[in-house]
């Protein structure tokens, strides 16, 4: 087995990864770029496991194994906050977001055509 | 090149295409779709790379549930259907800096490895993963539990508005905008 196949297979997928998370302007599309770089990482590892010596045996497979957790952990969260900024703001565009004002659900501080189509989407 | 180098070469090319159509495509669903694809080839690789456990937990949790969650997250963002434009900024600084990364790591791995050959270990079957995981990783283990139910806690909190917040103000609604909204509530 030569380990540079799956090893460069992983660094292109990350760097897709962070290309897609810098380019994609919708969250759930960010959130699967994030998955992308994920997943390479948890290919380096596997492969680790089979190139590198290590003291104890699969430790690489059994970091792969807690890295799936931290995702699966990572995106239930991560997609509580999109379907809320949905409902806040009527729309998932992360270059949207309004990083300056203070978060609030206040539906007077929401433009008016924004909170209409909110309320219209939550009946 | 050994079979074994070929499968793993196809599936990385199954892997990495379908990793650019995920961070291409116009269509949300479709992104959705190709993540499948490459998650089935990584799993695919984790397979050849003796690595059995993993690969069924990756088929179980990413194939399963976490792209069924995204899925069901651009239903109920009410994605278009079609087509949509607006779903890249304008990036050469995002290809500049994602391209340098890859290609930087690649070139990085390559050089570190050459065209070298190792000998694939004992297959990683659930017995030898559980037997390190409860024996050498029980504190991980332990914490990444704990982990996952602040997850859980977290994602209810946030998804539930009615937690947490003050008590209304005295005011009453005025304009009708904020009439209907707490109608809709």
């Amino acid at each position: 087995m030569r380990p540079v196949i799956p090893y460069v297979t992983a660094a292109l997928l990350f760097g897709l990864g962070v290309y897609g998370v810098l380019r994609r302007r919708n969250a759930v599309l960010v959130l699967m770029a994030v998955e992308l770089m994920l997943n390479s990482v948890n290919l380096i590892l596997v492969t680790a496991d089979t190139t590198a010596k290590a003291m104890l045996p699969h430790g690489g497979q059994v970091f792969a194994l807690f890295v799936i957790v931290l995702a699966a952990a990572e995106i239930g969260v991560g997609l509580a906050i999109v379907l809320q900024l949905y409902r806040m703001r009527a729309s998932v565009a992360v270059d949207e977001v309004p990083l300056a004002e203070r978060p609030t659900d206040d539906p007077a501080q929401v433009p008016a055509g924004v909170a209409a189509d909110a309320a219209r989407g939550e009946r | 090149m050994t079979g074994v180098d070929v499968l793993l070469l196809a599936l990385g090319v199954v892997a990495v295409g379908a990793g650019v159509l995920v961070v291409s495509t116009r269509h949300l669903v479709r992104a959705g779709l190709y993540l499948v694809v490459c998650l089935g080839a990584l799993a695919g690789m984790f397979l050849v790379l003796t690595a059995e456990l993993v690969t069924w937990v990756q088929v179980l949790i990413y194939v399963g549930a976490v792209v069924v969650l995204l899925l069901f997250a651009v239903m109920l963002t009410r994605a278009p259907i079609g087509a949509s434009d607006d779903l890249d900024r304008p990036g050469w600084p995002a290809a500049l800096i994602g391209g340098g990364v890859g290609l930087g790591l690649a070139a990085l791995l390559v050089d570190a490895y050459r065209w070298t050959t190792v000998e694939l270990p004992e297959a990683g079957t659930a017995e030898r993963i559980g037997e390190q995981v409860f024996g050498a990783w029980v504190l991980p283990f332990e914490l990444l539990s704990v982990l996952l139910l602040a997850a859980l806690v977290g994602a209810i909190v946030l998804s539930r508005p009615d937690i947490g917040r003050r008590p209304p103000e005295s005011h009453p609604p005025t304009d009708s905008v904020d009439g209907e909204r707490r109608a809709a509530r």
